[in-house]
């Protein structure tokens, strides 16, 4: 053809992609590493189908010969937590009952600290914003016993209010952060329009604000349900051993040190604990991404 | 040039003898961000259905007297009267204001129609009250066709008229407009000038206009007050701030391009008042003066407009002592379409000359330049006030 020889010789149109060997070894590089991550998962899965029979041979990286969810049913509801034998099953039901409410309130609250401290600037705010940020950076480790004598003062250590609550103070300085960084950059005559329109605090905010920042309440909750899903420190602590979540009940499978290792039901445990921050990344990760540049670019 | 004594000079009482007389009544306002004062000791009446321009440099004050007048922001002192109440810790939405703004400001979330009936659904109308209202503004901007759509589906003009509507839904005395135009384009920012003038011809309402605009200032006020500094310099209507402007500042303000200043000293002998420059010497005979002292040898400010300079010779006359002619050359032509600028010198002081685009002049021309004397302003060059 005659144009693909102009094209050649005589520069036009869009410049034409060429397979260099540096792209080729960075393409290589991408689908190496993938494998490598990948390869964990693969275990996991593969084992948790196997049976004991099949783990003891040893070949990691078959597939299952003779297929079947009994390790997945086992770790669900019988496995063995400690003393009690019902699977995570138990431990789900905490999880859950701990992870919404927590999610719930430690965004409200931040949303609400986040909205006062942005746009209804009072005497000290800049102060208040600035201890939390510390509060931020402090490593948590340093407040948990305070806090079990200040629970345990008032009868409520080892309650599901005790870990509840606990998560939302731990919560509040990033959730506010994120709602004050984007409050402040809403343009500041959208709040002054409300107020001549005689909206006040809180009209303002469940009106106005709060249908504004869907993209932050959505980075919110991602942030929160991985974060206090996967908590295993606090829960330990506060949670109390009838509310204990998941987490510490997947720990206390696979620790169980009687008898051989079930490999199988540990890893089907596993991959059921890791299910619902798994599920939330595939389910809202093009949300998250675009939460958080639309923060980036507007802040 | 001692600008701060100009703008001591230029504090002036503007004062009604009582604040019921006035539709907005600001009094001895001062506001201050620490050390720093942004209104000091500012009084000011507005009448009832006047339309009153703050016009100044960004930084001079303007918005900040009009946040203060909606309630929007702490007053450091003095007080505010609005249709004759006095509303210095009213909340905005107790002051009886409708306010547009330069974002517009809408609600993102609402439509249209939601938008302009948000403040009477707060103030809990009953829901045909909230109707009709919502109806009649609409009918009035012309946003009929717009009522469902979200402010995201509407362009820059129809974003502003639905903030206007916002505002006429309230049924206030006193709108307040804060560069409501600046955000958009020349085209429509014209088109929009001339509705917000048709909207103040039909409703007769006391309204507040903020710009740095002056082409806006000039064409909708009934009254513009120059601001800097958070001082008004002048407060008069467009035709005399234009034409008698009180000061420098004001001169050289108004005005595109600005009025030429020519540096000379007074000069006089009897009756017979003239103003050197250089070798020239300029009577001032056809000169209004407006009550500065004229001492002989003072330093003043010629300010002549560049429309109100001819090109021709001598041979034109001398208007009865109106006109003075000098020699010039032409150092450089601007054509802008309409006219065409001229720029020259006058005993080595530029100069600049409005002109007809028909012409035909060229580069280093030879011109006799006639000044209008009649229509020229005399400032003092220490104090920057008009003589």
């Amino acid at each position: 053809m005659t144009s693909a020889v102009i094209n050649e010789t005589h520069p036009r149109g869009p410049r034409p992609s060429r397979l260099t060997a540096g792209r080729a070894g960075v393409y290589a590089f991408v689908v190496v590493s993938c494998l490598f991550f990948l390869m964990p998962l693969y275990i996991m899965v593969v084992t948790s189908f196997k049976t004991q029979d099949e783990i003891r041979m040893s070949q990691i990286f078959a597939l299952p010969r003779n297929f079947t969810v009994a390790p997945w049913i086992e770790a669900w509801s019988s496995a063995c937590t400690g003393v009690s034998c019902d699977g995570l099953k138990v431990g789900f039901v905490n999880s859950v009952t701990i992870t919404v409410p927590a999610v719930i309130l430690s965004i409200l609250a931040g949303a609400i600290l986040g909205y006062s401290l942005s746009l209804w600037r009072t005497k000290g705010s800049n102060l208040l914003f600035g201890l939390l940020l510390a509060g931020a950076f402090l490593p948590y480790q340093i407040f948990i016993y305070p806090l079990v004598r200040v629970y345990a003062y008032v009868s409520l250590y080892g309650t599901l209010f005790n870990i509840i609550t606990v998560h939302v103070i731990f919560g509040l300085p990033v959730m506010t952060l994120l709602f004050r960084n984007y409050f402040a950059s809403v343009p500041i005559e959208l709040f002054k329009a409300a107020r001549v329109d005689g909206a006040g605090f809180w009209r303002i905010f469940i009106s106005i604000m709060l249908p504004l920042s869907t993209p932050m309440v959505i980075v919110a909750v991602i942030l929160q349900v991985t974060g206090i899903w996967n908590d295993f420190l606090l829960g330990t602590v506060f949670a109390g051993q009838t509310h204990w979540p998941m987490t510490v009940q997947l720990n206390n499978i696979v620790n169980t040190t009687q008898g051989t290792r079930a490999y199988n039901v540990d890893m089907a445990a596993t991959i059921l604990t890791a299910a619902v921050p798994l599920i939330i990344y595939f389910v809202s990760g093009r949300w998250f991404v675009r939460g958080i540049a639309a923060g980036a670019v507007k802040g | 040039m001692a600008t701060t004594e100009m703008e001591k000079h230029a504090v002036m009482a503007h004062r009604a003898t009582s604040p019921d007389d006035a539709s907005v009544s600001i009094r001895d306002l001062i506001i201050r961000y620490g050390a720093m004062t942004v209104l000091d000791r500012m009084s000011l009446d507005i009448g009832k259905g006047e339309f009153l321009v703050l016009l100044g440099p960004s930084g001079c004050g303007k918005s900040t007297l009009l946040n203060a007048i909606a309630g929007l922001l702490d007053i450091s002192d003095g007080e505010i009267w609005i249709s004759g109440r006095n509303v210095t810790w009213d909340e905005p939405k107790d002051r009886g204001i409708g306010m547009v703004f330069q974002s517009y400001a809408l609600y993102p979330r609402m439509s249209v129609e939601d938008n302009m009936s948000f403040g009477l659904r707060i103030a809990g109308l009953p829901k045909k009250e909230v109707k009709e209202r919502t109806a009649k503004a609409a009918r009035i901007l012309q946003l009929e066709q717009l009522l469902k759509r979200k402010p995201s589906e509407l362009s820059g003009g129809q974003r502003q008229r639905v903030a206007i509507g916002r505002a006429l839904v309230r049924n206030v005395d006193v709108f307040l407009f804060d560069e409501p135009l600046s955000n958009l384009d020349a085209k429509l920012r014209a088109e929009l000038r001339i509705e917000i003038k048709r909207l103040h011809q039909d409703l007769g309402n006391t309204m507040i206009y903020v710009t740095h605009d002056q082409i806006e200032a000039m064409t909708l006020a009934d009254r513009i007050a120059v601001m800097k500094g958070g001082v008004i310099q002048q407060l008069a209507p467009p035709h005399e701030v234009y034409n008698k402007p009180r000061n420098l500042f004001v001169a050289g303000f108004i005005g595109s391009p600005s009025m030429n200043f020519l540096k000379g000293r007074l000069a006089i002998s009897g009756d017979d008042i003239a103003v050197g420059i250089g070798d020239l010497k300029i009577p001032m005979r056809a000169y209004e003066r407006s009550g500065g002292d004229f001492v002989d040898g003072a330093e003043v400010v010629l300010g002549v407009r560049p429309e109100h300079i001819i090109l021709g010779g001598a041979s034109l006359g001398g208007e009865g002592g109106r006109r003075f002619w000098a020699p010039g050359k032409i150092e450089m032509v601007e054509p802008t379409g309409a006219d065409t600028m001229i720029w020259s010198k006058l005993c080595g002081q530029s100069a600049t000359i409005r002109v007809s685009a028909d012409l035909g002049l060229h580069l280093g021309d030879a011109i006799e330049i006639g000044l209008d004397l009649g229509r020229a302003s005399l400032f003092d060059a220490e104090t920057g006030e008009r003589l």
